[in-house]
């Protein structure tokens, strides 16, 4: 009696807490399913057909838009932009974010002016940082060839946005100007977790400072710089606003990127049936090289 | 003693090499700033008659007053409505989803959380078209409405998943007790749980607050009318109306990115926080 009177209140409570459950959690379950999840199903199945986004005909294609992605040049092409700019996003953002966090962390308190000016960048958006950078960067009364000027003496133009190998390169390091702060952030925060019984018993046992960063601190930053590479990565695969405000993909689609190429398409040439294959190409692939990185770290870890 | 003063002048240079690379990093850092804020003095042929690095001659305030009676309030007031809404609805929605994945059991708890959190590594880009086509068919196209459903949504992944980190640290005996004293799980809620968890919603405000203030791809795609356009948009409706006349421009720039830095210098902490928070989404 006891214990069957037991189980039923037991059931009860539970069927309680489910219905509480649901009621606390619908609201966020229904926008995610409006928002995020009905539009990745629905970008694939616009995939299959030909449409321009606003009249009523879409002419179903089949596979036809996809055997056309394969054989884009102009998608391959803005992979292959997307991909330089992840290497050297990797390869400049976070060492030298790292290279200031260490600074910070060994200066303490002191550096404290150096931490707030070096912030500054990241709290600009995209958006102002490429109109700013249009103009800083200009032929005509902009930064580098005023000083060109100066230093040659006479007038000089270095053409940083308008020339074709110029313009990536010039994006690339404009989105370290941007993005470096908030590495530097992140290996502060990551140097923070260090103990500090660690740092003073390596000091005690002899070991420099140099030392301690070398062979203590780094290794132990290990995770933390996986999953910057992580970040660092998938952003600059999905990059777009300061892009489309600063080249537009231009010149002659050397700046091109995925998402760049995918808005063009759609928002401005109407063309949203293979605009969705090939913003649904981009997930595919965003997916695939995050999933493939974090297994290649795995296996490099466990040496 | 030597091998001692040997390693001490040894740090001294490394110190010295660090300060000056320090400083390197300072003047790349503040030029382009000092470019925006020095030609947004000037007038408009100043810049190219005396140079980017002469001081401006005279200091030309009028700029500003150009920028402040053609709209750029309304730009800034638009901005803070549709993020202020945003937010009060993202954070409520999320704290109400974090909280039976922090502290109740039933069956689908793990599995909700995890498709909730894998919704983190979704881009925007994939779903603007879809979303594009429902806010026309709805009606909401060209309208400060169309930026909401979007703007919440796509913060609730993360703000789930770092509140239910956070709520999972608050002891389960206070919610113990007070359910003896006749509380049901709607009032544990408002009277326990949401008042313990301001610090995580506030740092979660701050940091989806700032992101939400500069999105730009949403707003550029579902907003036409320039009377109803958003802050970040305000930048290219400017240089589309004053495009040779670059010292207005800058002060359009530095007027948008001053609020920013004034929460930053108040906020210091609470934004680094917050951004580390975020960087869990990257």
């Amino acid at each position: 009696m006891e214990k069957g009177r037991n189980i039923g209140l037991a059931r009860a409570k539970a069927r309680s807490t489910a219905k509480a459950a649901t009621v606390f959690l619908l609201p966020a379950l229904i926008l995610i399913a409006i928002f995020i999840v009905y539009p990745v199903i629905d970008t694939f199945a616009i995939s299959g057909f030909k449409w321009n986004g606003i009249s009523a005909d879409k002419i179903f294609n089949g596979l036809g838009n996809w055997k056309e992605l394969l054989h884009d040049e102009m998608f391959w092409k803005s992979f292959e932009h997307n991909l330089i700019v992840m290497v050297f996003s990797i390869l400049l953002q976070i060492p030298i974010g790292m290279l200031l966090a260490t600074f910070l962390d060994a200066g303490g308190k002191k550096f404290n002016f150096f931490k707030i000016i070096w912030f500054l960048p990241y709290l600009m958006s995209s958006v102002a940082i490429a109109f700013l950078f249009v103009y800083a960067l200009a032929t005509n009364g902009g930064l580098i060839s005023s000083l060109a000027t100066i230093i040659n003496g006479k007038r000089t133009t270095i053409d940083l946005l308008g020339k074709a190998p110029n313009a990536l390169y010039t994006i690339i390091g404009v989105m370290a100007w941007q993005f470096t702060p908030f590495y530097m952030v992140y290996f502060i925060a990551g140097y923070g977790n260090i103990d500090t019984t660690i740092y003073e018993a390596a000091i005690i046992d002899g070991a420099t400072r140099g030392q301690y960063i070398r062979h203590i601190a780094i290794p132990l930053l290990g995770p933390i710089f996986k999953t910057a590479c992580t970040m660092s990565l998938i952003g600059s695969l999905k990059y777009f606003d300061m892009i489309w405000n600063m080249t537009q993909g231009g010149p002659a689609g050397t700046t091109e990127l995925m998402a760049t190429y995918m808005y063009k398409l759609s928002f401005q040439q109407f063309n949203m049936g293979y605009g969705s294959t090939v913003a649904a190409g981009m997930f595919i692939l965003i997916t695939a090289i995050a999933l493939l990185f974090n297994k290649v770290f795995k296996v490099k870890e466990d040496y | 003693m030597n091998e001692y003063k040997k390693s001490k002048i040894k740090s001294k240079i490394a110190w010295g090499i660090a300060i000056f690379f320090a400083l390197i990093q300072l003047v790349l850092t503040l030029t382009p700033f000092f470019f925006m804020i020095v030609n947004s003095f000037r007038k408009q042929f100043d810049m190219l008659q005396q140079g980017v690095f002469h001081l401006p001659d005279p200091w030309y305030f009028k700029n500003y007053f150009e920028v402040v009676t053609h709209g750029f309030f309304g730009y800034f007031l638009r901005s803070v409505i549709v993020v202020a809404i945003s937010l009060i609805l993202m954070l409520a929605i999320s704290a109400f989803a974090a909280y039976p994945l922090a502290r109740m059991k039933f069956k689908l708890n793990a599995f909700i959380y995890a498709t909730i959190v894998a919704m983190m590594s979704v881009p925007m880009h994939v779903t603007l078209i879809p979303i594009f086509k429902l806010t026309t068919n709805v009606g909401l196209y060209d309208s400060l409405g169309s930026l909401i459903g979007p703007y919440v949504a796509f913060a609730l992944p993360m703000s789930v998943f770092i509140l239910t980190a956070f709520m999972k640290t608050i002891p389960k005996e206070i919610e113990e007790s007070a359910e003896i004293d006749g509380c049901n799980k709607f009032k544990n809620f408002f009277k326990i749980i949401l008042p313990l968890s301001k610090s995580g919603l506030s740092t979660l405000a701050i940091y989806n607050g700032v992101s939400m203030w500069n999105e730009f791809a949403f707003a550029n795609t579902f907003l036409i009318t320039p009377a109803k356009k958003t802050l970040p948009l305000a930048l290219g409706q400017f240089k589309g109306e004053h495009s040779l006349n670059i010292p207005i421009n800058m002060a359009v720039l530095t007027l948008s990115v001053l609020p920013m830095i004034i929460l930053f210098i108040i906020f210091q902490d609470k934004l680094v926080k917050g951004m580390m928070a975020g960087a869990v989404k990257g």
